[in-house]
């Protein structure tokens, strides 16, 4: 199915935003992902003709990167990290979990479209192993029963919040925020987490703090 | 031990994440004292400050942008590296999703310091969240002209993109992040050139890590001989060093370069409670795992250094005794072969295989051969290809052989891996729900 023009239009806005052309390729990906869910092969033409390359040449480019997907995703992408740390403290009883309750494999899709379960590298909240993201949001400290409930949750049409992050939106909906379009969505969720708070709550506890600042220091 | 919050020090505070919050904070009055200052002088207040690169390598980051060629006509780049996808590592994200316009205002200086018209961010895509709070940021900097046509009221332009990857660790080695940049496939460049004389579009352009730019308002801020009090001589400032894995309290802790191991657990309520620590990284899978006997070396470039690792992005990984360190290590082999670019020989190769032989000794089916086959692969890799993507994918290899060959031998004398791994999980305690 062809792009629209709408997404034509937003990926000339997006290749404008860049001293050269190419450099919108990636967003433009994330862009195509937005209308189709995934990278089609009418996305790489189209990205092709907008940048005066070869459909090889942003087939190359499209394969490299795991956040391209090259079948359709469901509404929920669920990444459970594997690497070692989450591993050990979990992420494999979760993932084993998942993979049993969902009924599918990694990189596969229930059948009625709304989750696709992915083991996943590790994704820099490893104070909150282990962790689960969906659609790219933070579920920190999960479980195999909490990542249970969380699916099911996400398959009833009840999304839970995130523990760091926005009311989820779907997967073509964060795709559309990674080309660039903002969602107006930054100020839901906390600062931070409480791990991330550990060593400054501490310091205040212990009247620690970094040397004052002289006045007019150069 | 004294905790020295700096950049995390606005990160509890209400909306932190705001511009209004920020300048509530003391936010954007550096960047007003660094335009006034001519752009050779805040490279100069950098150097001095002996501030070292913060993403792993510790280049020192004043030095880096003493190596961009002034009044050569062409434009000049600063790229933030946000890729944060080091395995352990999550120092960045927080600090980004806390405090943003923290990058913001070093963003600004750094700019002005190199003479760069054009900044990008370029953050890893899988953080959908961290990606919104840059674009509010920015657009609200926008908004009140901290960037665009004339920052601050002054003469001076800059343009800031946040440019979202997606999904490739070898992207946050610099050169594949310039060519990912530009719109390729994220493989590294041969040095040289480096990038300070060629890099985003053949131009000259700085990369640094989002800590290293987020302490530059800081050492504008309090000076070099302020930054200086903290940290050691060689290694001087404040860090954020994250802990996380078998420790009670796992998290960010700000504290001054060349702190030990044992003055952090201390701080974190030690090793979870019925158990001892066996092997840690002290900055991420990429830098030689270490043991108990590191405990008190001084967590700083020199120190790690001396004790055969590296301090790299300071992502500290406890892993207690209930942990098979063959496993830990075919996962991150695992990690390293999935990541490869694919452009050098020994790493496309070497991590290759390198995850057939763990997988045979993980299920017991190894021999002792295999342990020195692994060697061999190591020896093969390191040095000899483009980038530190495969001298990392060496390092918890060599270094877990050096210090638990006895463990790599048990599981083909056993049969099979001696340990459960249900024990080491979190909820292990809880009775492993589930």
């Amino acid at each position: 199915m062809a792009l629209s023009e709408k997404t034509r239009a937003e990926a000339r806005e997006i290749i404008a935003r860049y001293p050269q052309p190419r450099s919108a390729l990636l967003p433009m990906l994330h862009l195509c992902q937005a209308e189709e869910g995934y990278v089609t092969p009418d996305a790489i033409a189209l990205c092709a003709e907008e940048l005066g390359l070869t459909k090889a040449e942003v087939a190359a480019v499209a394969t490299f990167y795991t956040m391209y997907k090259r079948e359709p995703v469901g509404d929920y992408h669920v990444g459970v990290c594997t690497n070692t740390l989450c591993a050990v403290m979990g992420g494999d009883a979760i993932f084993a979990a998942l993979k049993e309750h969902l009924g599918v494999g990694n990189d596969e899709t229930t059948d009625d479209g709304k989750v696709t379960l992915e083991h996943i590298e590790c994704n820099a909240a490893c104070d909150f192993a282990p962790v689960v993201m969906v659609n790219w949001e933070f579920f920190d400290n999960q479980t195999p029963e909490s990542a249970r409930q969380l699916v099911d949750r996400l398959r009833a049409g009840d999304p839970p919040m995130p523990t760091r992050g926005a009311t989820l939106c779907t997967w073509r909906e964060a795709a559309r925020v990674l080309a660039g379009f903002y969602d107006g969505r930054a100020d839901e969720g906390p600062s931070a987490g409480p791990e991330t708070l550990v060593g400054l709550k501490l310091a205040r506890e212990r009247g620690d703090s970094a040397p004052a600042m002289e006045r007019g220091a150069e | 031990m004294n905790l020295t919050p700096v950049l995390s020090a606005n990160w509890d505070q209400e909306r932190s994440w705001t511009l209004d919050a920020y300048e509530a904070q003391g936010g954007y009055q550096a960047v007003r004292k660094a335009l006034a200052m001519e752009p050779d002088a805040v490279i100069q207040l950098v150097k001095d400050s002996g501030l070292r690169g913060r993403g792993g390598a510790g280049f020192p980051t004043g030095n880096k942008w003493g190596f961009i060629p002034q009044g050569d006509g062409k434009p000049h780049y600063l790229v933030v590296n946000a890729d944060e996808s080091e395995p352990g590592t999550c120092k960045d994200m927080p600090l980004l999703l806390a405090s943003p316009h923290t990058l913001l205002e070093g963003i600004v200086i750094s700019s002005y310091a190199i003479r760069a018209n054009q900044a990008f961010i370029y953050v890893r895509g899988e953080v959908l969240h961290i990606v919104r709070r840059l674009q509010a940021a920015v657009a609200d900097a926008y908004a009140k002209g901290y960037l665009g046509k004339g920052v601050f009221g002054t003469g001076y332009d800059l343009d800031v993109v946040v440019h979202a990857g997606a999904g490739a660790y070898i992207c946050g080695e610099e050169t594949a992040l310039l060519d990912s940049l530009e719109g390729y496939r994220g493989q590294p460049r041969l040095r040289p050139p480096f990038p300070a004389v060629a890099g985003l579009y053949a131009s000259p352009t700085v990369i640094n890590n989002v800590e290293s730019i987020a302490s530059v308002p800081a050492i504008v801020a309090g000076g070099a001989d302020w930054f200086r009090k903290m940290g050691t001589e060689k290694s001087p400032g404040f860090t954020i060093y994250s802990l996380s894995g078998h420790v009670t309290r796992p998290g960010q802790y700000e504290a001054p370069l060349g702190v030990t191991l044992r003055e952090l657990l201390d701080l974190a309520g030690g090793v979870r409670e019925g158990h001892r620590l066996k092997f840690w990284t002290p900055g991420g899978s990429s830098t030689p795992l270490l043991t108990a006997e590191h405990l008190d070396v001084p967590l700083d470039y020199e120190g790690m250094q001396s004790a055969g690792s590296m301090l790299g992005t300071k992502a500290l990984q406890i892993f207690d005794e209930t942990t098979c360190v063959v496993r830990a290590v075919q996962r991150w082999t695992e990690f390293y072969a999935h990541e490869s670019c694919g452009k050098c020989s020994p790493c496309r190769e070497g991590t290759f295989w390198m995850v057939q032989i763990f997988d045979r000794l993980e299920r017991g089916t190894g021999t002792e051969e295999d342990i020195t086959t692994l060697l061999d692969v190591c020896d093969n890799m390191f040095g000899r290809v483009f980038c530190a993507l495969g001298d990392g994918a060496t390092s918890p290899v060599v270094s877990s052989i050096q210090y638990f060959r006895d463990e790599f031998v048990a599981h083909f004398t056993e049969r099979g891996c001696p340990f459960d791994p249900t024990a080491s999980t979190l909820f292990a305690a809880a009775g492993a729900r589930g």
